[in-house]
């Protein structure tokens, strides 16, 4: 990688993290409300796995999708006027954090029902090969979502009628707030797959560099023999599931301890350091460079406007 | 003009339909080979192959969800399900992702999808097979939901509401898939939301849809040749939106109204048809409005108590005389 690739991947991730830490400030502002999931500690996943993706690739995550939409190139303010609620926000203000969509860049949401998407992602996949347009789709889910009848009958149509779809499991250990431990039998993630004849490919969550590398294996095998893919991804959310959540489940000291060793950025920064020579100095300019972007963003959201009411019945029926 | 079944109009409309149209496909359970539970689909596999006519497990959680994933990214599915009582499986895609998606992403993702099947209550199939789902469906905005009666308005209907851009509820009725109705060779378009008036008349509106059409044209019948009553039917036809300007004429003519369905009482399309009387046409009703539904119970297996707790033309008969002051 040239440096100026390797450093954008670190601006991303550093976008998302200062990102959804303006959000938290905004929602204990009372600007944003509702329902508002952070991706604090998940941002290597998108970012690796978004260098794969395709103008014709489709995507589709939960309701824990800001840095989904980021990292496929939205402009943060259109994401946090979304979040809100503001009528210059990408849904206009109707979906709000759960619920943001970019039909130009074939991000189909934002599902808020746990684990839809995966059955909708399958939809996109077998879209892909109907049309034959070479794309493949993402689907994300999380572990609470893999408890899901409906992911199993999803892998069977798309393992049977052999669809372009690549599987991204992001295990980020707690459904809301239920352990992956008290959830799943025997640990039993990584071999979902397996009765259905597809591949699993693991990866480290919280190393962008191997998230890049294993995706790429992944999205190859999806896209030239068109079958699916499962990507485990073994990652940490530092933030409650959502904002109202006071992560009760987990100590205090179980989070710093990830935040202390495995932090996506600080890991990949000193990759750059090491590997790149650069120095201390460039990292702490992106981060004060993505800061001042989030606070144009923030200032941009609180600024706009409510939608009108007479947009309450549009978009409804066509 | 040449009589057609149902089973037939409908499989002609989607044939048309997938001749203009390579986006449009067919999903579900035994549609391909078997060419449907019910017949439907006969001939679609032959002609349109197996990436178009498609055997799906039975999955409906999953094979609906693939299918509004599907719409999204601007094909256009036809879903069929065996029956709707097996939609249930699948009612959280069609409500909460297929109705919704459009408000949520601020009109940027549309789900053009049509999901058929039949519905209602068909004899000696007990509580889990008989059930009609128009107020359910009914109930959710960002859904289309019509029931054709005719051949005609199923091949028409079902055209339209292959065409359009929202995600459309096609209720059909098993006993109604044989019944064979003169059809027009082409008509320019169907309306998805319009009622019609099937029988003019001034004492009594007989407001219902699907088979309720043939049980109101029967009782017309009777209440015409036995009991001097002129009874006005509309059939509905779309269940949301719900055509209450048709519904207001009516009761404006005959100041009394009867709504029929097999649906249950509670929150049922009765429920809405009088409350709309009710908002908007109270002053003129003569009589009480009054609803024939199914019992407030499941559906019965033994025929006496089948029979006893679905819409019948007796009881229509009865019901109507009653309002018309005839009868206590």
């Amino acid at each position: 990688m040239r440096t100026e690739e390797a450093l954008d991947l670190y601006r991303k991730m550093v976008e998302i993290r200062m990102f959804e830490e303006k959000a938290a400030e905004l929602y204990t502002q009372g600007h944003i409300f509702g329902f508002c999931h952070l991706y604090t500690g998940q941002e290597a996943v998108i970012v690796g796995i978004s260098q794969n993706f395709t103008s014709t690739d489709s995507v589709i995550t939960s309701y824990r999708d800001h840095g989904h939409l980021l990292a496929l190139g939205v402009e943060p303010r259109y994401v946090m006027a979304e979040l809100c609620g503001k009528i210059t926000g990408c849904s206009k203000g109707k979906g709000g954090s759960m619920h943001l969509y970019n039909r130009l860049r074939n991000f189909y949401g934002g599902n808020g029902i746990v684990g839809a998407q995966v059955s909708i992602g399958t939809g996109l996949a077998f879209a892909h090969k109907y049309k034959s347009d070479g794309g493949i789709s993402f689907t994300f889910f999380g572990d609470g979502a893999a408890n899901q009848g409906q992911v199993y009958e999803s892998f069977n149509m798309a393992a049977l009628w052999k669809l372009p779809a690549l599987y991204i499991l992001e295990n980020n250990r707690y459904a809301l707030a239920t352990s992956a431990e008290r959830s799943t039998v025997r640990n039993s993630l990584k071999k979902r797959g397996d009765p259905f004849g597809i591949r699993t490919i693991c990866s480290d969550g919280m190393n962008l560099l191997e998230i890049i590398q294993k995706s790429r294996e992944a999205t190859n095998q999806v896209r030239e023999r068109s079958e699916p893919v499962i990507l485990n991804i073994d990652t940490y959310r530092y933030k409650g599931h959502s904002m109202s959540d006071p992560g009760t489940y987990r100590t205090r000291s179980e989070v710093e301890t990830v935040r202390k060793s495995r932090d996506p950025i600080d890991n990949y920064g000193n990759v750059l350091q090491k590997d790149y020579g650069l120095s201390m100095k460039i990292l702490e300019t992106i981060n004060d460079d993505a800061v001042e972007k989030m606070e144009i963003a923030a200032k941009f959201a609180i600024d706009s406007q409510f939608p009108k009411e007479e947009n309450l019945r549009s978009d409804i029926l066509i | 003009m040449i009589k057609t079944s149902v089973r037939q109009a409908i499989r002609d409309a989607m044939a048309e339909e997938m001749r203009r149209d390579s986006s449009i496909f067919l999903l579900g359970e035994d549609v391909g080979r078997f060419e449907g539970a019910y017949k439907v689909s006969r001939g679609l596999l032959r002609e349109f192959g197996e990436s178009r006519v498609i055997d799906s497990p039975i999955t409906e959680h999953g094979f609906t969800g693939l299918g509004v994933g599907a719409s999204m990214s601007g094909l256009r599915p036809i879903i069929e399900f065996m029956t709707f009582n097996f939609a249930m499986q699948a009612i959280d895609h069609i409500v909460n992702t297929a109705a919704k998606t459009l408000f949520m992403s601020g009109g940027n993702v549309r789900c053009p999808i049509v999901f058929r099947g039949p519905n209602g209550v068909p004899r000696g199939v007990a509580a889990q097979h008989s059930q009609c789902f128009a107020s359910w469906y009914a109930h959710v905005p960002g859904l289309r939901v019509v029931a054709p009666y005719t051949s005609s308005e199923a091949k028409w209907l079902l055209k339209a509401a292959i065409r359009n851009d929202s995600p459309v509820i096609f209720l059909e009725h098993e006993l109604l898939y044989s019944k064979e109705f003169p059809i027009p060779p082409k008509i320019e378009v169907m309306p998805l939301d319009q009622a019609c008036i099937v029988r003019e008349g001034t004492d009594i509106t007989l407001a219902t849809f699907s088979i309720g059409v043939e049980h109101a044209v029967k009782t017309a019948e009777i209440l015409q040749a036995e009991h001097g009553i002129s009874a006005e039917i509309i059939n509905l036809i779309s269940l949301r939106p719900i055509d209450s300007s048709t519904i207001i004429k009516s009761i404006q003519k005959t100041g009394r109204i009867i709504s029929i369905e097999e649906g249950w009482p509670v929150c049922g399309i009765g429920s809405e048809i009088i409350s709309i009387v009710c908002e908007k046409a109270f002053g003129y009703l003569d009589a009480d409005p009054a609803r024939i539904c199914s019992a407030d119970a499941p559906i019965p297996y033994a025929p006496n108590l089948e029979k006893a707790a679905l819409p019948t033309v007796e009881k229509i008969v009865r019901t109507a005389r009653k309002l018309c002051g005839q009868i206590r």
